[in-house]
Formats: structure tokens, C-alpha cells, sequence
């Protein structure tokens, strides 16, 4: 039998040469199925994420998939759903139920020419595999001088809000982004979904990807055809939307900043503001690392106020950075002191209660009273 | 209620998805050594040992082999090209702890005692096989021929790791136990999905196997029935706490019964028994029969480190217990004993080793200058917006530093 697998730069001489495997060829023909339905359509985030793993292992066959349930039962979330049917069981795959173990055998797969995508189940599942992605996942490129890549994507379905019981809601961004040496990526769109995967995937250094399982199935109008093209187009002029963040929704009298989950709660507020006559700007954070300064003080300096929105506990946190960072930057523009609207330094709680620890509308709009109006 | 041996057959069968896989294992097995797939597994009765502390060859039915578990002698330059590591390895070993003790380095976790081990990881081998380290493995990765300088640079404290590891095919001698096991596990998975016949080997100590990622390590290879020898070097002691603290199995090796992968026990400062057993694990591994784990006994003749005070957990007269097994002396007089080592051949060696203990301490003697703008340059890909900051920032504190250190020297 004839792999099914190449490395990177392998895939990308036989795309030239025209010399594909018989794998490459029926996901070729099952994206050509998926392209023919171009043109505006709706789909979910679930959708444009399976889309993004379908093509980019189309794109690279050097793209492998696998985690736990993710091959024959697509995923508990059905994000990896059809990618073994389309792509065989040796691109994606179900392994034993050992995060360590999938986390570790992906950093050797990515020292070896593969660029493995991996799904962590739930957030607080992603414990076991701390050390290889502390110790391993974000130091292998600084401690061999570049020497060692690891393009890898380790997916976490994260957050709360869907009623989960005790470790199915945790929002575990802030351990990654402590970390130096990820990235970590969070969409809160269905176009974000497709364009950040695709970007993550194609990162040649690792990339948590934190994927607001609230938001799993929010739908909204796609065209993929179009997508597809942007990434094509960015990815032949290098340029990509890492380390850019996303004016949501443009207001002039303060500004709200929000990442992953708390971007649709956020662009609520501002649209209950705006019926109070009250003009909120919304900025879609998208990647926490690198984090995009310039597109967020450049919204705080024209706004003069701001409360950062975030579902983790507050204290020590990704909410708490970003105050920081735009107290230090824009500390003379800065109308009143940034507020934060956080989940509570509390373990997060039992379904019944989660309503009272989520950041809301109203919470939200408490806090922009609270930025110290004139009249 | 209670599990009735009538419970455990009925239908397993039927219920296992893999249940063939499984019997197809055990008639392979059953060809191919004529014996059941248990007796496969599970290690020999006694470790495998060729060569006696006094350096005689111990008669075949003392070797300790079985049917299924038999080992040929390896050939006379094999021995020859391993003999001659084992010599520098020992070398290395010495000079680097002086050089710890000048000052030099700051630490070293010597592997003094365990050099026979180290060569045979690295020697058995072929180019294009990947080996995977721990920090007391410096004698193996130098085996594999990566350059003794860039091998001790983790501990000359001027950059975590000194050598390429993808140009070498050998890890980055790794600190948190056992995690090094599974990037073995992927490199092995990456290699045999593109149809490659890699083997890797990946090495541990005993303490190292009460980690979880030990476990994790030996199921995966074992579920995907990767080409990786687990070579775990028993020295007896985990910094101070004895084996006997880590595990109460009957021995490491019988662990890998439990992973449905072949066991195996041999002496680990008998050099030729290692040879012969690890080459023919690489040979079973390269031919896809899947992991094997290796338990190599052998003794950390020194502390864990400088740092450490070994007097406070293990008695005198048990070193000298295992210095009458030293793997060199043993080695030297059965290489002598065989008309395959003169006073010429040793010489050679000797100068051979000399000339690498000198390489050592000329390039651990040399202050090298360190870069502060490392720091940035390879967190990532490409640097962000935030470390080009902090980057400037350092910049800048260094430049006004070096300024004001001109301003009073004038």
C-alpha cells in the first residue's frame, strides 16, 4: 500500500506536479462537492470548523486529525465529523483516552514533518497534557534555537454557558496565554471559525485554538467560496489576521472589548445602548496571543472609556492583561478607570447557577453606567 | 456483584472489534518464535548476560536466553566500534565532572557506571533511526555522533539545547521524565504513516516509570504498533528512593506484558549482551513487530548530580558491590581474553579518548558570549509586536548601561 501521508513540502510538490495519492484525490472530490454549494449561505461554527479541517487536510496531506471520538463519531461536538470517512483512518483517527499521550505523540508527529490538529475534549480534560504543553509545545523552538518547528493546533472546546455539569465549562485561556511561546486563537464568528482554523492550521508555530463551545452552533451567512479565496489570497502574500483584532460593531462613546464567548453578549449590550442613545464600540479580541494592541487603544483613545468582558474569573486573568496594557497605553485619553465585567473567583458553578456568574447584558450595561458621565 | 470466570469468557470474543487483530498477533508470534504470545511478552526468566563481571563468555545455556528469546553474539567489529565508545564515554563522563568542579559547567548528572548502556542505545541504531534522551544521556547522544561541545551546552547555561535535533535524529536530552517517550511515539507514527521504516529508541530510568506519561507513552505505541524500544535504564535509585519505592512488580521488563509488547531483562553493564539484545529489538521493531521494552540493570556509580550527597542513602560497600561489575574492565578483558584487543588497540583508544576529553575542555573552557536579543529571537516563528517591544526595551537598558559604563571610564 502506498502512504496516504507525505510531509508538508512533499504536498506541495505533488500539488504541482499533479501527482496526488488516492486519499488527496477523494478529498478533492469531496471538496469540489462542498465548493459547488458556494455562494452566501448559512451554516453553523461547527460547520465552518469541519470545513477548515476538511480542506486544509485537502490542501496538505501532511494535516492529520485525531483526539478522543473524533474519527467514526466525529467528535461530541461533531466538529470532526466525516473527516475519517473522507480522509481514512490514518489522517484521522481516534486515539486512547490519554490527553497527555495525544498532546506528546503530536509534538513528535510536528518534529517529524506533520502538521497534527488535535482536540482536546472539554477544556478541563486538557489538564493532563499541562506539561507537554508547557514544557514541550511552547519551548521546543526557543530551547533548539529554531532549529525545531511544531506547526500544531491543539483544539479546546472551552467556556461555559450551555449548562454543562462540573469540568465541561472551564475557561482555561489565561493558563495558555501565561505561557510564552503559544499562540492562542479564539473566534467568535462563523467566518472567524474557517479563517482562524485555516490560519492556526497553516501557523508553523503551535496554536491553541479555543473554540467557544457556546457558540458551536450559532449560525450566520457564509460565503465559503469567498473564504476560501481570502485564505488562498493571504496565505500567497504571508499576510494573515493573527495578532488582529476585529472592530465588531462601531460606537463612538465607549468602547467594549470582549473575546471567544463574551463577543455575542458584548454586541448585545451595545445594541441595548444604542436603543438608551448610548454609542458602544464592540472589539472582537480574536487572537489573545499576539495580542493587537494598536486596533484596541486606537478604539479606547477615540472612546475615552472602556469595560473589558470576559467569562473567566477576573482576577489574574486575560481581563485583567488587557486593562493593563490599555491603562499603560492610554492611561491620558482615559475618561474613567476601565471596568471589568468577569466571572466571579469562583469555581465555575452548577448549571442552575451559571446564570448569576456570566457576564450579561446588564452587568455589562451597569458597568458602562458606571464610567463616570458627565450628565 | 461478584465477576465469575464464567463472566469473564462469555462472548469476549464476540464483544472485542479487535479481538482478530489480537489473534493475529498470537499466531504471527506463535510462527515466528513457536511460542505463545505470554511467553513472547513476558520476559525471560533471568536477565540476559553473556559476559561475566570477570569478563568471560558464560556458556549458552547460562546466558539466560530461552526458545523465542535467543541472541547471537554480535560480530567482532561491532564489538570493536562500541568497545572504543565505551572507552570516550567513560572519558567523557570523568572530564565533564571536572569540569563541574572548576566551575566549568554547572551541573552534570554523570552516567558513570551506565556507559555500556549509553553506547549500545546509540549504536544500535541505523542513520536514519531516531533516538530520544534524557538529561543523563549526554555519553549516547554523543555516541550518535552529534559533536560533544553542542552536546554539553545545556549544562554550560548559555542556551537550553546546543545540537539540531531533526540533523542528528536525536531529541533534545529531555528533564521532565518520561515526557520524551511520546514525542518518540509521534516521530515513530509520522514515519510509518509515509510508509518510512524509522525505529526509534527512547530511554528512561527506572524511577521514571511510576510517571504517567510512561503509561501513556508504551499504550500508544503499543495501540498503533509503532517501530519504539522503551530502554529504560534500572540504575536502582531514583535521586535517593530505591526501586523498591517505585514499583513492586516482579520486574520493569514484566510491565510490558500489561501493553501487549515483548519484554526483556538483560545485564546492563555486560556490553555485548546489550548489543545483541538491543540490536535484535531494532530488528523485530524495523520488521513490524511493534514496541519493545528493554530493562537494561545497571547502577548510577555516582550522585544524581554534583548538587547531591549520595552517602545519605546508600551504603559504601554497595558501590564497591557494583564496581567489581564495571562495564569497562569487563569489556577490556574479554575483548584481551579474545586476541581482539592488544596493547596497540588500546592505546589507539586511549589517545582517541584523550582527544575528545580535550575537545571538551577546550570548548567548555571558552567564555562564550551570550546575545541578550536571543531571548526574543525564538519564542516564535517570527516575533510579535510584544516581544519586539520587550526586545527594544533590552536594547535600550543595554545600550544606556554601556553608555554611562564609557562616561565613567573616561
Amino acid at each position: 500500500m502506498s502512504p496516504a501521508v507525505t510531509t508538508s513540502s512533499e504536498a506541495t510538490e505533488r500539488a504541482v506536479t499533479g501527482d496526488v495519492s488516492s486519499a488527496t484525490a477523494s478529498a478533492a472530490a469531496s471538496a469540489a462537492a462542498v465548493a459547488e454549494a458556494s455562494g452566501l449561505q448559512t451554516i453553523t461554527m461547527a460547520k465552518a470548523l469541519n470545513t477548515a479541517m476538511a480542506d486544509a487536510m485537502e490542501a496538505d496531506s501532511s494535516v492529520l486529525v485525531f483526539g478522543e471520538d473524533v474519527g467514526r463519531l466525529g467528535g461530541v461536538f461533531r466538529i470532526t465529523d466525516g473527516l475519517m470517512a473522507t480522509f481514512g483512518e490514518q489522517r484521522c483517527f481516534d486515539t486512547p483516552l490519554a490527553e497527555s499521550g495525544i498532546v506528546g505523540m503530536a509534538v513528535g508527529m510536528a518534529m517529524n514533518g506533520m502538521r497534527p490538529v488535535i482536540e482536546m475534549q472539554f477544556d478541563a480534560f486538557a489538564y493532563p497534557a499541562f506539561e507537554q504543553i508547557v514544557s514541550h509545545v511552547a519551548k521546543m523552538h526557543n530551547r533548539t534555537k529554531g532549529a525545531v518547528k511544531l506547526p500544531m493546533v491543539i483544539r479546546v472546546p472551552y467556556a461555559g454557558g450551555i449548562g454543562g455539569v462540573e469540568h465541561h465549562c472551564d475557561s482555561s485561556e489565561s493558563y495558555y496565554a501565561h505561557t510564552a511561546g503559544l499562540k492562542v486563537f479564539t473566534p467568535a464568528t462563523v467566518a472567524d471559525g474557517y479563517r482562524m482554523l485555516r490560519e492556526a492550521i497553516d501557523s508553523d508555530d503551535p496554536v491553541m485554538f479555543m473554540e467557544p463551545k457556546k457558540l458551536y452552533w450559532s449560525k450566520d451567512q457564509v460565503d465559503l467560496g469567498a473564504l476560501r479565496a481570502e485564505h488562498a489570497a493571504n496565505a500567497s502574500a504571508g499576510s494573515s489576521s493573527e495578532g488582529r483584532a476585529a472592530v465588531a460593531r462601531p460606537g463612538t462613546d465607549a468602547t467594549l472589548i470582549a473575546y471567544g464567548p463574551s463577543v455575542p453578549t458584548a454586541l448585545a449590550a451595545a445594541a441595548a445602548a444604542a436603543e438608551e442613545g448610548r454609542s458602544l464600540e464592540v472589539i472582537d479580541v480574536r487572537s489573545i496571543v499576539p495580542f493587537d494592541d494598536e486596533t484596541v487603544c486606537a478604539s479606547v483613545r477615540k472612546t475615552g472609556r472602556a469595560v473589558v468582558i470576559a467569562e473567566a474569573h477576573g482576577f489574574a486573568s486575560v481581563s485583567s492583561e488587557i486593562v493593563a496594557r490599555v491603562q499603560e497605553r492610554c492611561f491620558h485619553y482615559l475618561a474613567a478607570p476601565i471596568r471589568r465585567v468577569t466571572g466571579f473567583d469562583v469555581p465555575y458553578p452548577a448549571p442552575k447557577l451559571e446564570h448569576y456568574y456570566l457576564p450579561s447584558v446588564d452587568r455589562i450595561l451597569d458597568a458602562v453606567d458606571d464610567l463616570q458621565w458627565e450628565n | 456483584m461478584t465477576i465469575s470466570a464464567d463472566h469473564e469468557a462469555q462472548g469476549l470474543a464476540d464483544a472485542r472489534p479487535d479481538d482478530s487483530e489480537v489473534n493475529d498477533q498470537a499466531s504471527e508470534v506463535r510462527r515466528k518464535f513457536g511460542i505463545s504470545v505470554e511467553d513472547y511478552m513476558l520476559p525471560a526468566r533471568h536477565q540476559i548476560q553473556m559476559v561475566d563481571p570477570s569478563g568471560t563468555l558464560k556458556p549458552e545455556a547460562e546466558q539466560g536466553t530461552e526458545p523465542g528469546h535467543e541472541y547471537p553474539i554480535p560480530g567482532d567489529a561491532e564489538l570493536m566500534a562500541a568497545y572504543e565508545q565505551l572507552v570516550v564515554g567513560r572519558r567523557v563522563n570523568d572530564q565533564n565532572s571536572a569540569l563541574v568542579r572548576q566551575g566549568r559547567m554547572a551541573v552534570y548528572p554523570s552516567s558513570h557506571g551506565q556507559e555500556a548502556c549509553q553506547v549500545a542505545a546509540a549504536l544500535c541504531l541505523r542513520e536514519g533511526d531516531w533516538l530520544f534522551p534524557t538529561y543523563r544521556d549526554a555519553v549516547a547522544v554523543m555516541s550518535r555522533g552529534v559533536d560533544p561541545v553542542e552536546t554539553m551546552t545545556i549544562f554550560r547555561g548559555d542556551w537550553h539545547g546546543g545540537y539540531d535535533p531533526t540533523k542528528h535524529k536525536v531529541g533534545i536530552q529531555c528533564t521532565p521524565l518520561t515526557t520524551q517517550l511520546l514525542h518518540g511515539v509521534g516521530v515513530a507514527h509520522a514515519a510509518k504513516l509515509r510508509g518510512e521504516d524509522t525505529v526509534v529508541l527512547a530511554m528512561c530510568g527506572d524511577g521514571a516509570t511510576s510517571e504517567g506519561d510512561f503509561h501513556e507513552a508504551l499504550n500508544f505505541a503499543a495501540v498503533f504498533h509503532l517501530p519504539v524500544i522503551f530502554f529504560v535504564q534500572n540504575n536502582k535509585y531514583a535521586i535517593s528512593v530505591p526501586l523498591s519505592h517505585q514499583s513492586v512488580a516482579p520486574s520493569l521488563a514484566h510491565k510490558a506484558v500489561g501493553y501487549g509488547m515483548a519484554g526483556e531483562r538483560v545485564d546492563g553493564n555486560d556490553l555485548v549482551a546489550l548489543l545483541a539484545v538491543l540490536d535484535r529489538a531494532v530488528k523485530l521493531a524495523r520488521e513490524g513487530s511493534g514496541p519493545l521494552l528493554i530493562e537494561a540493570h545497571t547502577y548510577r556509580m555516582q550522585a544524581h548530580t554534583n548538587a547531591d550527597d549520595a552517602t545519605r542513602y546508600r551504603e559504601d560497600s554497595e558501590v564497591a558491590e557494583w564496581t567489581a561489575k564495571d562495564p569497562i574492565s569487563r569489556m577490556t578483558s574479554y575483548l584481551t581474553g579474545r586476541g581482539l584487543l592488544d596493547d596497540g588497540g588500546s592505546t589507539r583508544i586511549a589517545a582517541k579518548a584523550e582527544a575528545v576529553a580535550a575537545q571538551l575542555r577546550e570548548g567548555l573552557g571558552e567564555d562564550v558570549p551570550v546575545d541578550p536579543q536571543n531571548l526574543f529571537r525564538y519564542v516564535f516563528s517570527t516575533p510579535t509586536s510584544q516581544l519586539k517591544e520587550q526586545s527594544a526595551l533590552l536594547a535600550d537598558e543595554l545600550a544606556r548601561e554601556a553608555s554611562s559604563q564609557k562616561e565613567a571610564g573616561k
